[in-house]
């Protein structure tokens, strides 16, 4: 095994890939002394399997960057975009047909990126099943732009910055499922992004790009904006396509998928802003070249949104498997106050469990990595807490996010995120009982995959993550309630307000045997 | 049994006092019936000017033709902007006669989504995003400096003058950038207490003042420098397979 620096060791380790395609960019990147390495290799004299060199990821190029006007600081409009090579010999693509770009995507390794990692080549051909062009219904891919979940800010960029790449993805991505129109779902509140995709529509309907014979190519094809009006529930697939027809937006069971039955009865596809708008740089520049970034399975390259308590916060694409701390540091200058001053991470927006200081040092942002450190990529929307961060109120803040944006069509997701914001903010004080603790995380469980879609989920793992990670800081605030009010039971009620006077029955935990409670504990040691 | 805990305890518990005698406290932000009141009741007239009709007929013909109520929420929301930013019954009842849908199908989506407001609101809409990434950033700050700025009013009040209403939010999607509030239809991102009475300030006199950071940056770049696409964009046919060169 080869040496690497000491800050690099732990990540790099562990993730040496076998596969030499992608060995590109170890060279360059590997901070190795080389008459060390020398040595090393004279060792090697058994006949082993050379171990390849270790792959750093992150460092993209700005050649190797898609949304190469993510800064709005170049035209957005069809002019800029062509010169940055939008729309170039788009006819050729769609000339190619649909199985040619649905192999494209899949060979380029291409997942989700809304969140559920779902491989794209494999969702799109869900559209082609055999005896599709018997059927005469029209055929619908809805762009999911309903960017709502907190942490996230990638989409955004995409729709002022560069929307001709979204509208030239709707036509490569529509022709490869054979689709009519494609509906672009903004929400509400992106106006002025809204706005700039009208204006990329307008323009490709008037230079030809769109309409009845789109590029040329004698495939007919529609691009629509609809404007949500602000529910974060409608980011959900069935949701979303409810919600365009005109109705509450509460999520449909499935089946029928909507690749069966979706819009308006008809076959949908609905797909995530990002994973809409690399199609066509794909198919141009290759499957390979997109393969060749991240590690096996988690390809390609990814907008990464970081907020919260970095110096710099900051939107920016990189590589996939970059490691969390690399992101951070190089992009982001770094966590205020020093790394040492982290407290923990949450990786991929605010539906996946916080990571704490030590996991986050190794973990590499793809959906393996985060997945094996029982957290997500998500949408790729980091939240960086450093010391000074209330945790247990960050996560019931999230808590009183998922009460006001849950739809209220499931009992469990309806009632439950409102429980669960009940007892968190009562955790935030420490007013309640230890067993509380154990109590919630059940109650989290029951809510967890008994809805109808993931925001019952989503709902649940925070809290999951946090007494996961963080459950000592939940305790102590307990404990130091305790000391100062006295017992407390269960539900918040002090023992010091019971009226002895009354038979009070046992399950209230109020005279529960002082063992219970642990002794306080330094915070997050 | 559990009121008596109550009476004896700490104000916390006194607000959520209840006695076994009375309904479930209102759980919801904003009242889901309708009330007929002066301002608000079938009664009043309303109907799309020339402009807004010519955007609403553009707005349905994007949608198949047996599915005209598709267009029911960009309907509402032009009725809205109409509507001096607010969705009466009387605008609910126009948009589902347009659409030739059940009225109570309309009322369905008007207290769904929350950026529906079923009651008037100042001139100007100020919502303060206050979910975890703009909490770490401090937006309750921003919100409390928002409040006090205009004569110490509460969130979801509006001032006495009605020019400003305020409201806290759920996350706007402009996270990098917190913390920020939008005002209208624009965001106002890189917030500091300051900043936020200077912009109020602006509105105040009648002006607009930019949307967008209020810190040196231009949208949602390192501030300290670029670190990425700091050279020219590549063009047309760069790097692409021969195919399409």
């Amino acid at each position: 095994m080869e040496f690497v620096t000491s800050s690099s060791l732990t990540t790099t380790t562990m993730l040496r890939s076998s596969s030499p395609a992608l060995l590109r960019a170890s060279v360059s990147t590997s901070r190795v002394s080389r008459p060390f390495r020398g040595k090393l290799r004279t060792c090697r004299s058994l006949a082993t399997v050379a171990e390849p060199p270790v792959r750093r990821y992150g460092g993209l190029r700005d050649q190797d960057r898609i949304f190469t006007n993510a800064y709005c600081r170049h035209d957005h409009g069809i002019k800029g975009a062509m010169s940055r090579g939008d729309w170039h010999r788009t006819k050729d693509i769609l000339l190619k047909g649909d199985s040619w770009i649905i192999q494209q995507i899949k060979d380029s390794g291409l997942r989700g990126r809304g969140g559920a990692g779902f491989p794209s080549g494999l969702k799109w051909s869900f559209m082609n099943k055999p005896g599709w062009e018997k059927d005469p219904r029209p055929r619908y891919l809805v762009i999911n732009a309903d960017e709502g979940e907190p942490g996230t800010c990638k989409d955004r960029e995409i729709l002022r910055g560069d929307p001709h790449k979204l509208i030239e993805g709707c036509l490569v991505a529509g022709r490869g499922m054979n689709a009519t129109a494609a509906y672009i779902y903004i929400r509400g509140e992106f106006y002025q992004e809204a706005a700039h995709v009208q204006q990329a529509i307008n323009e490709a309907y008037a230079s030809g790009f769109l309409g009845k014979d789109a590029c040329g190519s004698g495939y007919s094809f529609d691009v629509y904006v609809h404007r949500g009006a602000g529910a974060y529930i409608c980011g959900e697939e069935t949701a979303l396509i409810e919600s365009i027809e005109g109705k509450q937006g509460k999520p449909r069971l499935k089946p029928p998928f909507p690749a069966d039955v979706g819009l308006f009865g008809c076959p949908t596809t609905v797909a995530n802003v990002e994973t809409v708008a690399v199609a066509p740089t794909i198919c141009r520049r290759g499957a390979s070249w997109f393969a060749g970034f991240g590690r096996e399975r988690n390809q390609g390259t990814k907008l990464f949104c970081i907020s919260g308590h970095v110096n710099n916060p900051c939107v920016v694409e990189e590589e996939m498997s970059i490691p969390l701390k690399d992101l951070v540091e190089k992009h982001c200058g770094g966590v205020i106050g020093g790394w040492d001053n982290l407290l923990g991470i949450i990786p991929g927006g605010s539906s996946v469990p916080v990571l704490p200081k030590d996991t986050c040092a190794e973990v590499l942002m793809d959906y393996d990595s985060l997945k094996d450190a029982q957290s997500g990529l998500g949408t790729g929307a980091v939240i960086v807490m450093d010391k000074s961060t209330d945790i247990v109120k960050a996560i019931a803040r999230f808590s009183h996010f998922y009460k006001h944006e849950s739809c209220g069509q499931c009992t469990p997701c309806r009632e439950g995120t409102t429980w669960m914001m009940n007892m968190m903010d009562r955790m935030v004080e420490g007013r309640g009982h230890v067993r509380e603790i154990d109590m919630l995380l059940e109650l989290t469980k029951q809510v967890e995959g008994r809805t109808i879609c993931a925001l019952g989920d989503a709902a649940a793992w925070p809290i999951q993550g946090l007494m996961r990670h963080f459950r000592p800081e939940v305790e102590r605030r307990i404990a130091e309630f305790r000391a100062a009010n006295g017992a407390v039971g269960f539900g918040g009620h002090l023992a010091s307000a019971a009226d002895d006077t009354l038979a009070l029955p046992d399950n209230l935990g109020l005279r529960l045997p002082k063992v219970a409670a642990p002794q306080p504990q330094v915070a997050q040691a | 049994m559990f009121s008596r805990f109550a009476r004896k305890a700490l104000p916390w518990n006194v607000i959520r006092r209840r006695l076994l005698s009375t309904t479930p406290s209102r759980r919801s932000d904003a009242l889901f019936v309708h009330r007929d009141t002066p301002y608000n009741n079938p009664k009043v007239a309303f109907e799309f000017n020339v402009d807004n009709m010519k955007r609403a007929k553009e707005i349905i013909s994007h949608y198949p033709p047996q599915y005209k109520k598709a267009a029911v929420i960009p309907l509402l929301d032009l009725g809205q902007r109409q509507n001096k930013g607010w969705t009466s019954i009387s605008v609910m009842n126009y948009v589902a006669n347009l659409l030739e849908m059940p009225p109570m199908r309309v009322y369905e989506v008007a207290t769904f989504y929350t950026m529906f407001n079923r009651e008037p609101i100042g001139e100007h809409f100020v919502q303060v995003c206050t979910t975890t990434p703009c909490m770490l950033r401090g937006s309750t700050d921003i919100l409390n400096a928002a409040c006090e700025h205009l004569g110490a009013i509460k969130p979801g009040q509006t001032t006495k003058d009605g020019k400003f209403t305020v409201i806290e939010v759920e996350c706007q999607g402009a996270c990098s950038n917190a913390p920020m509030m939008v005002v209208g239809d624009d965001f106002y991102e890189d917030l500091t207490p300051e900043s936020t009475k200077r912009i109020l300030d602006g509105f105040k006199k009648g002006k607009k003042p930019k949307p967008g950071p209020q810190s040196s940056r231009q949208t949602s770049e390192n501030s300290a420098g670029l670190t990425a696409l700091t050279s020219e964009p590549y063009g047309p046919g760069e790097f692409c397979q021969p195919d399409f060169q």
